[in-house]
């Protein structure tokens, strides 16, 4: 199981009475000089649930606007799902692998990283085949005289030997297929980050801000092919991660005081509803006069490829305001109508490779019978339906068929899945 | 395997055919309307240059400079930059109307915003058309450094001493899997907005065209006849869209 309460083989249960403590939104007053051993008890449901609403709603970015795209938080704010998902992601690593890390130490835990990464790379080429052929199909069959230019998009189908290399080092990626990739480099570092936060937290944090700085002071940035950028800047997108795990690590209960300040809660509505406004005029382009120029001038463009400061804020006040009023223990968490979420949560890595999958197929569907609104919607639907399906299913075969055919698997299952990140 | 994909396109279609309203019906149709929702062809921005030209019935100039997608292979003379000479010649009979297109087809922004000042010289135009965008989403050029390309030409032309209107990507729904356009309609606009500078949608008008059901853009069809469709409104909108940023209103025809 993906989860990060599981138990990893060999460590003895945590003690329950720390279990509340370790929680970050207990107001806790010992403030630990070095990280806190990531105490579990049970599973922390709410990461599940908003990794499992960000899956859903990447899945439904990633299709052309329909009615549920009118759903997804980037329509109301600066961030969106990628956010989510990059720093549940942080959070869920460093709490799997910083215990492996204080208990079996460096070398163990990374050992246990890397073949997290390998699995996620070979996700990754699996869905890059299917692009492959979903390409390939296009650019067979579709010869508008509309489209000639955009066509030209096909011409690496002419070149297969340095494309396909080039997608196995991931240079070379298709829309919507760049947040696999940044995980893998961001997974890559996790040993590093994880080994320096257990030697100090707060100087992780410090060195990762300060990257994040001089990448945007100095424009640091990784090379795609056949020529281009990553989409997504590890050197700045680090930042989540890195905050993820350093609030995993006793960062958030640190921080539990300002949490509940109501300053900071004031804040944070006030900032949201500002970026609420300002999103509308994008929607509402007879809005636009509205927006002071100076201010326009200003903060366009909300630079998304290096997580630009406006966006990162928009999350933090939404996490804020999220911890604030949805407790660990709301009994919502464990009714049947959030399970299909956490779910989806709970086995993220599947998951995410099926929402872009299954964008992939509804593009195809779409084009093939150029349906109406009601379609639209239709496949989205449909899609969120499979992806519940799928985790059930994965669930399933975790809980019952794999059960009884290994019983030593219990390692190698919780890491399976443990940094289900 | 084709008819397969047809017997469930069918069949998806026929679930759905109460609610969505039937696209196929519309190729019956005459001409389409293309009409445009007046926010898509409305403009803060003006064009002074051409406000004077016309009023002092001095012939009116225009060059496009463009990627492929401001033509058509083989049929240039339905492409939009001939719709829009003879929608603006409509407009104003009384007005001599130029217009010459500089296609550059595999150009990046950067690229043509260095050849513009010469350009500008050689045909002294009042009026430039920078329609770009494409070739620098297809090839993933850095949004940062297209958007400082947008800004140099248009500060370029500027200079030279025409009034400038820019053009963004088309929109074409079947490569939209492959080709990432927000980033790059987010920098022309705030390049456009920065120095007042008349923005012709023409990716979102289409996507209105389409989702209205005026034109199928997923059209996997051969022929022309769509293309030829999709610019004779593509150059009607931005005659309308010229003509309103130059504050010349339909009063303005003597």
């Amino acid at each position: 199981m993906s989860s990060i309460a599981d138990p990893i083989a060999g460590s003895p249960a945590a003690d329950a009475k720390a279990e509340a403590k370790a929680d970050a939104e207990v107001k806790a007053k010992a403030a630990a000089p070095a990280i806190t051993l990531p105490v579990t008890g049970e599973r922390e449901l709410r990461l599940d649930l908003f990794r499992g609403l960000a899956l859903w709603l990447i899945f439904i970015d990633h299709l052309p606007t329909n009615l549920l795209t009118w759903l997804t938080i980037r329509n109301y704010g600066f961030s969106d799902a990628t956010e989510i998902f990059i720093f549940i992601s942080g959070y869920t690593a460093a709490f799997v692998y910083g215990r492996a890390m204080l208990e079996g130490g460096f070398v163990i835990a990374t050992a246990r990283i890397l073949r997290r990464v390998w699995q996620i790379y070979v996700a990754h080429v699996f869905l890059f085949t299917i692009f492959l052929a979903e390409i390939s199909y296009v650019a067979t069959s579709f010869e508008n005289p509309l489209y000639t230019e955009e066509m030209g998009i096909m011409d690496f189908l002419k070149q297969p030997d340095v494309t396909i290399v080039q997608a196995l080092l991931l240079r070379f990626r298709p829309v919507n297929m760049d947040v696999l990739p940044l995980y893998i480099v961001l997974m890559l570092f996790l040993p590093l980050i994880l080994w320096l936060m257990k030697w100090k937290p707060d100087v992780t944090l410090g060195l990762s801000v300060l990257l994040y700085a001089l990448t945007w002071q100095f424009d640091l940035y990784l090379s795609a092919y056949p020529n281009g950028f990553w989409a997504f800047n590890p050197f700045a997108w680090q930042l989540l991660f890195v905050f993820g795990a350093w609030c995993a690590l006793g960062g958030a209960r640190r921080m539990s005081r300002i949490l509940s300040s109501n300053i900071t809660m004031w804040i944070c509505i006030a900032y949201l509803v500002a970026a609420f406004f300002v999103t509308l005029t994008w929607y509402v382009p007879q809005l636009g006069h509205i927006m002071p120029k100076v201010i326009e001038q200003w903060m366009y463009p909300i630079n998304k490829t290096d997580l630009d400061v406006l966006r990162f804020a928009h999350f933090l006040a939404l996490a804020a305001l999220t911890v604030r009023f949805l407790p660990r223990d709301w009994p919502g968490l464990k009714s049947p109508w959030l399970r299909p979420l956490i779910l989806c949560g709970q086995h993220s890595l599947e998951i995410f490779c099926l929402g872009v999958f299954l964008a992939f197929a509804g593009h195809f569907v779409l084009a093939e019978v150029s349906g109406g609104a009601a379609l639209h919607a239709l496949i989205s639907v449909f899609g969120i339906l499979i992806m519940c399906g799928m985790a059930w299913i994965i669930s399933w075969y975790k809980h019952s068929a794999d059960k009884g055919a290994s019983k030593k698997g219990a390692a190698g299952n919780a890491d399976l899945a443990g940094g289900g990140a | 395997m084709k008819s397969a994909r047809t017997m469930l396109g069918l069949m998806l279609l026929a679930a759905c055919w109460a609610a969505a309203p039937a696209r196929a019906g519309d190729a019956a149709e005459p001409a389409p309307p293309c009409d445009v929702p007046a926010y898509l062809l409305a403009s803060e921005s003006s064009l002074p240059k051409v406000t004077d030209a016309v009023k002092a019935n001095k012939p009116l100039n225009v060059l496009v400079v463009g990627s492929r997608s401001s033509t058509i292979p083989g049929n240039e003379a339905s492409a939009y930059p001939a719709t829009l000479q003879a929608a603006l010649k409509e407009a104003f009979p009384a007005a001599t109307i130029d217009l010459s297109v500089e296609l550059q087809a595999k150009s990046t922004a950067e690229e043509t915003a260095g050849t513009l000042v010469k350009l500008v010289e050689a045909k002294k135009p009042t009026l430039v058309i920078w329609q770009t965008g494409t070739v620098d989403a297809m090839r993933a050029v850095d949004p940062d450094d297209f958007r400082t390309a947008i800004n140099d030409g248009v500060v370029a032309l500027r200079g030279a001493g025409t009034d400038v209107v820019l053009v963004n990507l088309q929109y074409s729904p079947r490569t939209e899997t492959m080709i990432s356009a927000p980033p790059y309609l987010d920098n022309i606009k705030v390049v456009a907005q920065q120095h007042d500078v008349p923005l012709f949608d023409r990716f979102a008008i289409m996507k209105q065209w389409s989702d209205a059901g005026y034109f199928d853009l997923f059209s996997t069809s051969h022929g022309v006849d769509l293309a030829k469709k999709v610019h004779a409104c593509l150059g009607r909108a931005l005659a309308k869209f010229v003509i309103d940023a130059a504050h010349l209103g339909p009063v303005q025809q003597n």
